[in-house]
């Protein structure tokens, strides 16, 4: 099989370096990009044994299933497919001796570290020297959003129309309506339509695409599905399956304008309403609130990747999970865990800041943020109450997409002279710009 | 300037409104997007992505992509003529499945590795889990 020109991918390397026993250094829940990075950076950084557990049976998170390409162009100089990306990441982890644990569910986690694991045939507890938390997103639902109607079949989060198109190989229907215009949901919209399942829509609350501009031309103008602004699915109709929804538009408080409902038969609702961090095994321990090397509240458990924060790309969050994971290994190896020392939130036009803490430890920092500015020549204020400790021009800026901010040595130094700092963003000069989104 | 294409740049957040004509851009903000807008205009191409039928495995389809962009309108041609292809377990990724995809010069080539039989990767190592 070594003659293939993919080489032999990832199932050569089974048990390349498994060993059953001894203490585990890093135990890592996750194998998607982020908790990929993070083993392989634990291991390279000298943590002995690294465990990866994730209950799906083949590792790398949700990549399997987005078979589309422009993964990896930071970290490869490559335009990768999802499931090519992970299968580097997922073959670069077992070759540095990662141990992966599929098909176990990290069930609970508790302060030592201690993690509760099922797996196929039962009930494991595992007190790793330290835990990375690496466990993605969910999708908001149609249950979150209360969309009233009825409950019929045919009613699928983009995430899952994906998974059932590009992994289980199912059509989800013949007609469909695509509520929200995130990118997994512009991207589905694309995949329904070249597998000759009708479009009939995109229908957007927000006056501007949820998606990047990229998506929004690639997916819908290309393939001319179009793309309905400041509408929304206000009902869902039908029995046991789907048979239309109802689209009105919207006002900018969301109300419904009078007059322009209309009725549009469809057996399927796909609904791209945002992603949310899958924070769910840290519930009533910490928050998910990081410091400067993704470590949490709670004594020698990190947390990276999209459970972190929402990344635009798998660059960042391979990078965070690599942060988190070089981390790991100096704690498993006896650093003692440190204090916080200061607070960092958002301010005036931002809406998101990650880390939102500094340790006493911070050397650099890499800030994440989402703005409510758009516009060209803006410029991002770390500020303590009264004054500015630090200043970022950013030359092209819009509310879709995170920027990222590094801090060395000399700006960290300034930024921890207050307990408490806010980064606020001011709109830029041109006329592109000017605009601060409130909601 | 009877001849002018209109261009959305996609290349940063910017989302400039690009005009290209048959000597000059207008409205690009950097040089990268006005060669992008061109080559949008003149010649638009994409890599194609899809699925393919896959006998003996415990995944039904396999994910499949173009060794290098087609032209933007033969999207829906390319995954018509990929779709008719049945494949067995196993498969590699990188492996060519099928040579010059509809004339263009590009080959399909499988972007994941899934071996024969009912597992689908990795073996579970972990003792609590056999
Ligand atoms: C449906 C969907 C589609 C997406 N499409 C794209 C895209 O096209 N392009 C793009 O750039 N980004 C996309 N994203 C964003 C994508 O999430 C990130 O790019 C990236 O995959 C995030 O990596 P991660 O490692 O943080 O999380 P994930 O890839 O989500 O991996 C998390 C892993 O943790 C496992 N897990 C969770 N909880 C537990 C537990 N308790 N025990 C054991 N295992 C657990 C899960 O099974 C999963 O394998 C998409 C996200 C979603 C949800
Ligand atoms: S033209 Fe340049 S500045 Fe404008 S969107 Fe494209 S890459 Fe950005």
């Amino acid at each position: 099989m070594g003659g293939h020109p993919g080489g032999p991918g990832i199932v050569a390397v089974r048990g390349a370096h498994a060993t059953m026993s001894g203490e585990v250094d890093v135990c890592v829940v996750g194998s998607g990009p982020a908790g990929l990075a993070a083993a392989a950076a634990a291991r390279r950084a000298g943590a002995g044994r690294v465990v990866v557990v994730d209950r799906e049976t083949s590792p790398g998170g949700i990549l399997p299933q987005c078979i589309h390409d422009g993964f990896g162009l930071e970290e490869f100089g490559e335009a990768f497919t999802g499931p090519e990306y992970a299968e580097r990441a997922a073959g670069d982890a077992a070759c540095v001796g990662v141990e992966f644990w599929q098909g176990t569910t990290a069930l609970a986690l508790g302060p030592g570290p201690e993690l509760v694991l099922v797996g196929g045939s039962g009930r494991q507890v595992l007190r790793p020297r330290t835990v990375v938390v690496a466990t993605g997103c969910r999708e908001r639902t149609r249950g979150n959003i209360l969309l009233p109607g009825t409950r019929p079949a045919g009613v699928f989060t983009a995430g899952t129309a994906q998974r059932l198109i590009n992994v289980m190989g199912v059509l989800p229907g013949r007609r469909a309506v695509v509520m929200g215009s995130g990118d997994v949901g512009l991207i589905v919209a694309r995949r329904l339509h070249l597998e000759g399942c009708e479009v009939e829509g995109v229908y957007e609350i927000l006056t501007r695409p949820g998606g990047l501009v990229r998506n929004v031309v690639q997916c819908l103008h290309d393939h001319g599905i179009p793309l309905h602004l400041g509408h929304t699915v206000v009902e869902v109709h039908g029995d046991r399956r789907l048979e239309g929804v109802t689209v009105a538009a919207v006002d900018a408080d969301g109300r419904v304008r009078q007059g322009t409902r209309r009725r549009v038969p469809c057996d399927t609702l796909i609904t791209s309403l945002g992603l949310i961090p899958e924070l769910e095994i840290l519930r009533g321990l910490t928050d998910g609130t990081v410091d400067e090397s993704m470590r949490t509240g709670l004594e020698r458990v990190f947390l990276c990747g999209n459970a972190a924060f929402v990344h635009d790309t798998v660059d960042c969050v391979t990078a965070c999970g690599r942060l988190a994971g070089r981390a790991a290994a100096r704690h498993a190896a006896g650093l003692r865990w440190p204090r916080r020392v200061a607070r960092v939130e958002a301010g005036e036009g931002v809406r998101q800041v990650v880390p939102g803490a500094l340790s006493e430890l911070a050397e650099a920092a890499r800030f994440h943020l989402r703005l409510d500015v758009e516009g060209f020549d803006v410029e991002v204020q770390a500020r303590a109450r009264d004054r500015p400790l630090a200043r970022w021009r950013l030359r092209a800026v819009s509310p879709t997409q995170a920027v990222a901010l590094t801090a060395g040595p000399a700006r960290l130094e300034r930024l921890r002279q207050d307990r408490t700092l806010a980064f606020v963003a001011r709109p830029g000069k041109e006329e592109a710009g000017g605009r601060i989104h409130r909601r | 300037m009877a001849e002018s294409i209109a261009v959305e740049c996609v290349l940063c957040p910017g989302g400039c409104r690009v005009r290209v004509l048959a000597d000059r851009t207008e409205g690009a903000r950097c040089r990268r997007g006005e060669a992008h807008a061109r080559q949008e205009a003149t010649d638009p191409r994409r890599t194609v992505t899809t699925t393919v039928a896959v006998e003996g495995s415990a995944l039904p389809v396999v994910p499949v992509r173009t060794s290098a962009p087609v032209p933007r309108d033969l999207q829906a041609a390319c995954v018509r003529e990929i779709s008719r292809l049945r494949l067995r377990a196993p498969l590699y990724r990188g492996q060519v499945v099928l040579v010059d995809l509809l004339g263009l010069g590009v080959d399909v080539v499988v972007t994941r590795s899934l071996p024969a039989g009912r597992e689908t990767l990795l073996p579970m190592s972990n003792p609590a889990s056999r």
